[in-house]
Order: C-alpha cells, then sequence, then structure tokens
C-alpha cells in the first residue's frame, strides 16, 4: 500500500465521514423523538414528557452541533481532496446537494435556533412547529444525500459526453434503483440507533440511581427506556426485513459487491450460507469456512437452486477488497440480531412485570448503547468499500477521481482532523456523559416560563399537580 | 456586456449570469452573517467578564448555525452550478480551506460546550477566540488569493500547494478580521446594554478605522497586481459609473463614525453592512465575470443547462421561504439581550 496523496484523501474522507455519520445518525432519530416527546406533552399535559424534552433536547444539542461542523468539512471535501470526482459528477450530482441545502440545512438551521431557545418567546404550539420542522429537515437532509450516494452506486438517468456524466432525466438520476431502499434502510437504522442510545443512557441512568433516587428521576428514565424499547422491538424486524430487500437489489445492480459480501468466489446455485471464514485473495477460496448448506442462494433469491455471482466473474481489478466487505457485513447483522434478542427480551421482561428492575436485562441494554452506531457504521462500510475499485458504480474509478494535491498537503490535514476530532470528540463524549449523569431535572428546576407565562400555558394546572404539591417549592434535588 | 461570453446565446448565456447572482447574494449574505458572528468570537477575549461573553455570545447563539449554513450553500452553490470552478479552485485553496474549516470547528462546538463546561470554560472561550479569529483570517486569505487568480491549464489547477501565501493574501486576511471585528462590535452596540454596549461602541469606533485604512490598502493594492484590473476602473467612460462606489464608501464610513458617537444603536449595524456591500461591490466590479480568475469565466465553468435549470427550478420555489423562516427566526431573537443570564429562563441551557 503506498501513502501517495490518493491513499490519504481516500483515509481522510473515511475517516472525516465515518466521524460525521455518528451525528447524524443519532440527531435524525433524535429530532423525531424529541417531536414525539413534545406532542404527548402536549396532548396529555403530562409534565414527565416535557422533562424528558429539555433533557433530551440538550442531549440533541450537543450532538447536533457535532455533526453540523463535521458536515461542513464534507461539503468541501468534494472539491478539496476529490476534485476529478466534482468535475465527472458535477452536473449530476451538484444539484442534488444543492437541493439538500436549501430544503433541508436552513430549515434546521433556522427552527433548531427556536427549539432550543424561543420556547418561551413563541409559546407552545409554535414550539412544537419547530421542533416537527427540525425533525422534518433532518430527514429531507437524509433523503438528498442518500439520493447522491444512491446515484453513485446505481447510476441512472445520465449520459456521459466528453467524459462527464450530464443530466438525461432528473427523476431517474434522483429516484435511481438503490435509493429508496437504501433510504428507508438508513433512516430506519437511524431511528433504531437513537432507540438504543436512548434506551442504553435511560438503563444507566435506572442502573446508578439509587434507590431512593427522587421519584421524578426514576420515572423519567423508566418512561424513556420503555418508549424506546417499544420502538425497537417493533422496528428491529421490519428494519431486517428492509434489509433482506436491500441485499436483493445489491444482487440485481452489483453482483460483484454482493460477492464479496457473500464470500462467494464462484458463481454457483445452491450457495451455503457462510457464517464465518476467512476469504484468501491470491488464492481465490475462502478457509476455516463455516457455513450452513444452500440457506445462501435462499436468503437472497428465495430459492434453493438460485444462481448467485461470484467474485471470479470479473478481473481482480475490479473486485473491491474481500475481507473488509465480508466481515463488516456479518458484524452489522450480527448486531442487528443482537437486537432483535434486546427486544424479545423486553417483551418478556414487561410480561413477567420487571422491564425497570432486572439488572442482567439493564447492563445488557446499557452494553447495547452504541449498537446502532456499529451497525450504521459497518453497513456504510459494505456498502462504501463494496462499490470498489469504483467511486461511481462502473463508470469512474477512485483512483481517477482525486485531486491534484500534495501527499505531504493531505499528511497534514490528516493529522490535523484526526487530533482535532479525537478532541472535540472527546471533550463532547465528557459532556454528554455529564448530561447523563445528573439526569433529567425535576420539574421544579425548570425555570424561566413557568415563573412569567405561568397563567397562559394550557397545561399549567397538570404541572401544578405534579408530585401531589403545589409546584416548585416541593422536591430538593441534585 | 464587457465582451465576454458573447460566443454564448441564449440560455447558455443567461443562466450562468443569474447563478453568479445567486450564488454572489449567497456570498454576501454568508459574509454579512458569519460575519458578525464571527465578529463576536474575535472580540471575545476582549471583553471585560464573565457576564459580558455570556450575554455576547447569546446573542449570537440562536442563529449562527443559519448563518453558518449560507457557507456551505457557497460551497454547495459552487458545486451545483459552476462544478468546474469548484473542482479547479478547491485543490488551489485546499490549505487556507482545510485551516479556516478546523477553525470552524472549535468555535462551532464552543457554542455547545461553553455551556456544559464548568472547569473547562476557559478552554471553550478560547476555542470560540481562537477558532473565530482564525477562520476568518484564512477566509480573508481565500479571497486574497482570489483576486490574485490562479494557475491553470484548461481545467485544471496547476499551481503549487502554497501559492495562495503571498503578503497580498495575508494583508486581506487582517483586513477580514478588521471588518468582521466590526460588523460583530456593531452588532453587540445593537444587541446589548449598559457597560458591554459602550464598550462595543469604544471597540467599533477602532475597528471602523482599522477597517477603512484596510479598505485603502487594499483597493491600493489590487491595481498592482497586474491583472489589468486599473483598465477597467480607470478608463473612460467606466471611470464615471464607477467613481461614486469609494465616494459612498467614505460617506458610509463618516455616517457610521458619527452614528457610534451620537449613540445610536441600530444603524450602525447596517452601515457596517452598507461597508461590506461596498467593499463587495467593488471587488466583483473588479473581478467580473471571472469565476477562476484569470482564465475561467463563469461561462467556461458552468454546468449544462439541463443541470443549471434543474437546480434553478429548486431555488426559485424555496429560497424565497428560505428567506422568510431564516427572517422569522431573527424576529423571535429580536430585541437587546437581558443583562442576567442564568440558568433555563434563556433558553434550554
Amino acid at each position: 500500500m503506498e501513502f501517495d496523496a490518493l491513499m490519504l484523501s481516500r483515509i481522510q474522507f473515511a475517516f472525516t465521514i465515518a466521524f460525521h455519520i455518528i451525528f447524524p445518525a443519532f440527531t435524525i432519530g433524535l429530532a423525531s423523538w424529541l417531536a414525539a416527546l413534545e406532542f404527548n406533552w402536549l396532548r396529555t399535559g403530562d409534565p414527565l414528557y416535557r422533562n424528558l424534552f429539555r433533557f433530551w433536547v440538550k442531549v440533541f444539542a450537543v450532538s447536533f452541533g457535532l455533526g453540523v461542523v463535521s458536515g461542513i468539512v464534507m461539503s468541501y471535501q468534494f472539491g478539496t481532496n476529490w476534485s476529478r470526482f466534482s468535475e465527472f459528477t458535477g452536473n449530476v450530482l451538484g444539484p442534488v446537494i444543492a437541493y439538500e441545502v436549501i430544503t433541508a440545512f436552513f430549515l434546521e438551521a433556522a427552527f433548531l435556533g427556536i427549539m432550543l431557545f424561543g420556547w418561551e418567546r413563541v409559546g407552545d404550539r409554535l414550539h412544537f412547529f419547530a421542533t416537527c420542522m427540525v425533525a422534518l429537515g433532518t430527514l429531507i437532509s437524509a433523503f438528498w444525500i442518500l439520493s447522491a450516494n444512491s446515484w453513485m452506486q446505481t447510476p441512472d438517468g445520465f449520459a456521459i459526453e466528453n467524459g462527464k456524466a450530464v443530466p438525461v432525466d432528473w427523476f431517474k438520476v434522483v429516484f435511481n434503483p438503490s435509493f429508496p431502499l437504501r433510504y428507508a434502510h438508513m433512516v430506519m437504522g437511524c431511528y433504531l440507533t437513537t432507540a438504543f442510545a436512548v434506551a442504553g443512557m435511560s438503563a444507566w441512568m435506572l442502573l446508578r440511581h439509587p434507590h431512593d433516587a427522587p421519584a421524578i428521576k426514576l420515572a423519567a428514565s423508566r418512561r424513556s427506556l420503555s418508549m424506546a424499547l417499544w420502538f425497537a422491538t417493533i422496528f428491529v424486524p421490519v428494519q431486517i426485513l428492509i434489509g433482506d430487500l436491500h441485499g436483493l437489489g445489491v444482487l440485481k445492480y452489483q453482483p460483484t459487491k454482493l460477492a464479496a459480501i457473500e464470500g462467494n468466489w464462484d458463481r454457483m446455485d445452491n450457495m451455503p450460507l457462510r457464517l464465518f471464514a476467512l476469504p484468501d485473495e491470491v488464492a481465490e477460496t475462502n478457509r476455516y469456512e463455516i457455513a450452513i448448506p444452500k440457506i445462501g442462494s435462499w436468503v437472497l433469491t428465495h430459492a434453493f437452486d438460485g444462481v448467485v455471482p461470484g467474485l471470479k466473474d470479473v478481473p481482480p481489478d475490479e473486485r473491491p477488497p474481500v475481507w473488509p466487505v465480508f466481515f463488516s457485513f456479518r458484524i452489522m447483522v450480527g448486531i442487528g440480531f443482537a437486537m432483535l434478542g434486546i427486544g424479545l427480551w423486553s417483551l418478556y421482561l414487561r410480561w413477567k412485570g420487571r422491564l425497570f428492575t432486572d439488572r442482567t436485562f439493564l447492563t445488557a441494554a446499557m452494553i447495547m448503547t452504541p449498537s446502532g452506531f456499529g451497525a450504521v457504521l459497518f453497513g456504510w462500510f459494505v456498502a462504501e468499500i463494496g462499490r470498489q475499485p469504483y467511486v461511481v458504480y462502473g463508470h469512474l474509478r477512485t483512483a481517477d477521481a482525486v485531486s491534484p494535491v500534495t501527499a505531504g498537503a493531505v499528511t497534514a490535514s490528516l493529522l490535523i482532523f484526526i487530533v482535532v476530532y479525537a478532541f472535540v470528540f472527546g471533550f463532547g463524549s465528557y459532556y454528554l456523559a455529564k448530561l447523563l449523569r445528573r439526569g433529567p431535572d425535576p420539574v421544579e428546576d425548570i425555570r424561566g416560563e413557568d415563573l412569567h407565562r405561568k397563567p397562559k400555558r394550557p397545561f399549567s394546572a397538570a404541572d401544578e399537580g405534579f408530585d401531589g404539591g403545589s409546584g416548585r417549592k416541593a422536591l430538593p434535588v441534585r | 456586456m464587457f465582451g465576454f461570453g458573447m460566443e454564448y446565446e441564449g440560455l447558455a448565456f443567461w443562466l450562468p449570469l443569474i447563478w453568479a447572482g445567486l450564488i454572489a447574494v449567497a456570498v454576501a449574505m454568508y459574509v454579512i452573517a458569519d460575519g458578525f458572528d464571527l465578529g463576536i468570537g474575535i472580540l471575545f477575549k476582549a471583553a471585560g467578564s464573565e457576564n459580558w461573553r455570556d450575554r455576547m455570545m447569546f446573542s449570537v447563539a440562536p442563529i449562527w448555525d443559519g448563518n453558518e449554513t449560507w457557507l456551505v450553500l457557497g460551497g454547495g452553490g459552487l458545486f451545483a452550478v459552476f462544478h468546474i470552478a469548484y473542482a479547479v479552485l478547491m485543490p488551489a485553496l485546499y490549505v487556507p480551506i482545510i485551516l479556516m474549516l478546523v477553525a470552524l470547528i472549535f468555535r462551532g462546538v464552543a457554542f455547545e460546550f461553553r455551556f456544559k463546561a464548568e472547569r473547562s470554560k476557559f478552554l471553550w472561550d478560547n476555542a470560540f477566540f481562537f477558532g473565530s479569529l482564525l477562520a476568518t483570517f484564512f477566509q480573508g486569505m481565500v479571497l486574497g488569493a482570489f483576486v490574485q487568480g490562479f494557475a491553470t491549464d484548461g481545467r485544471q489547477f496547476t499551481g503549487d500547494t502554497f501559492d495562495f501565501l503571498t503578503p497580498f493574501s495575508v494583508v486581506t486576511g487582517l483586513s477580514l478580521i478588521c471588518g468582521y471585528g466590526l460588523l460583530g462590535a456593531t452588532w453587540c452596540v445593537m444587541k446589548t446594554t449598559g457597560e458591554l454596549e459602550i464598550w462595543a461602541r469604544r471597540m467599533a469606533l477602532r475597528f471602523l478605522v482599522a477597517t477603512v485604512i484596510a479598505m485603502g490598502v487594499v483597493s491600493v493594492w489590487v491595481p498592482f497586481l497586474g491583472r489589468q484590473i486599473e483598465t477597467r476602473w480607470f478608463t473612460w467612460p467606466n471611470i464615471a459609473f464607477l467613481a461614486p462606489i469609494p465616494l459612498i464608501t467614505a460617506y458610509v464610513a463618516y455616517r457610521l463614525l458619527r452614528d457610534l458617537d451620537d449613540g445610536r444603536h441600530v444603524r450602525p449595524f447596517f452601515l457596517a453592512i452598507a461597508l461590506f456591500l461596498l467593499g463587495y461591490l467593488g471587488l466583483g466590479v473588479s473581478l467580473f465575470p471571472f469565476l477562476v480568475p484569470p482564465n475561467l469565466t463563469i461561462w467556461d465553468t458552468a454546468n449544462t443547462v439541463n443541470s443549471q435549470l434543474f437546480a434553478l427550478v429548486g431555488f426559485a420555489i424555496v429560497l424565497p421561504i428560505t428567506f422568510a423562516y431564516t427572517a422569522y427566526s431573527y424576529y423571535v431573537f429580536r430585541g437587546k439581550v437581558a443583562e442576567e443570564i442564568s440558568g433555563g429562563g434563556y433558553g434550554y441551557h
């Protein structure tokens, strides 16, 4: 492996985008989670929801801030490091990216300010509207960026003129073959990431609450845990189904990627399902293979004798690196089934009435906190490494996409990014941990509009009634 | 039309012009909007107390994210419709762009982290200050490098990594610090009260003087860059049309000086914006229609007509809405920031 500008730019892009995706993956889900909490607060007037909102919105703000700043970097790197990619795809992807900025980023940004700082200035209903707009913004943003990525995987609706892609049919460009399921898979992935993060953090708070912790803290953590687990229990199976359908698309449009995912060297029917193997790219075979006969073909084609493409169908310089694709896929799927297990376990404990007290389960849920992030990252490894050696599948090789920059400049920028991201990420995690350690504030601790706008707020009566007392005098906490 | 692009007809002629106008607006929006909140960062270290810094930061906290989005639109917009310019400019500006982005990371996270920090608060005070200062400086260098022009062959950048680094670009970097400092200080005058406001007024005055000097230096220097920019300014009849620009600039600077003295609250900020727009207009006149000076024009670097049209439809529909709700969010946070910022009364912190 030679560390030239190409390899360094690849490492830099992989590093910066892997760092970046962690935050959108979390905030896409959190924004909707916040909207759900606020909706419940407006609907029921139960102040617990409002407290939860107040708590999770802080977590959201930290993550969102990190997502914004690491995202600005991405929008410039297409040019700084991948100028020939920009030249080749600009006519097609340029407008798609621009649509993301104008339809999503501004929406998020403008209403984020109101959502974070404007509650007492705009009132409940408008504030709820702002929260919904932020959530909508995150989904629209995901729509465009996944459309652009999907176009790189399964390009459509374009022609090549003078060695550059030019758009012919915009509908086909935006809704290219792999887009709808990739979008569904990613959004669901983000929601599940958030569900497991919320569940895990809530489990952690429950585990470390002393038995005599204020009722409000226990109640808040419990409600978060319960809501998140209901979501996970229902939607993990849905996600597995979407993933399966998405896999069928890979089989159809990116056969070589699929062969790498399966570790399948020879085109064959009755392909076994390989649970483990060490693919050997030199000998073009697998070592130490553990597999279930015929099931592989059945999973992919829904028929035992279905034919599955092999890596040897194409010459070696058209194949992606097999190891990372093969293992990343298995890690992602493994995490998915672990999630399924947690969901089923939570159902059983609900039935037994021990969901909030079973310490083994709470510990397991806590360990699963980062599981969604892992699944998202490894899923993207499969998608992006599996597309190699192309950056635009079948049309532009990664090696031909790099900028005319020097290896020295990229080395320096890569080192800077690593140091800066480590520093920022370290402190971000530290402040997040601090927030979680403190947990949701009790009602009485929320100053501001309670003091000034009490009579105007529709549900103030419910607020008063909480804890059986007369509001903010009671409950010594912290 | 300056004799450029005449070989293009119809949409192929007009679309790049429309887009150049739109992107110029986006860049101007960015310079003004992020200019004042970067300016707040530049003033940050000099502020006398913790409370002042809290208030200054709070005055921009709800809107900085939206302000910075214009930068994404600038980069995204360039990629969207002048992708060849994007592909040439970005590698040429590799170092200052990356450093600017890193500086923006530090100041961006400072907004969130500073409110969460206790013992480590000084760290984020510094991150906010140095991040804002350096982001501004490198932006100014990008501007300087842009005015200097780039070595290109066809549609490839052929220069060196450090071509951008010249005495001229260092001066434009420093000039932008003065300018953003002025925007930040006048914003602070508009948004705060009491001693902080009085202090901001004094800072605004200093930065105004520095800005005027910087504008003078850059204006005198530009013709000597050898790019025939002076022929555009100093030949008849252009000089008759263009002479008002420096004259109006001088008048605006004078008005601003008087307003700061007279204790006006709102107008200094808008006059500072006017000063920026005039400088921007001057640069535009000097560089039009080149998007990668000195060789590639907006027509050379534009996308295909189909591609530009698709993006334009979206912009025509969405941009007015974007302006509307951005304006609304400014409206929500109108007025002066209270002197006591503590607890949950101010948002969610």
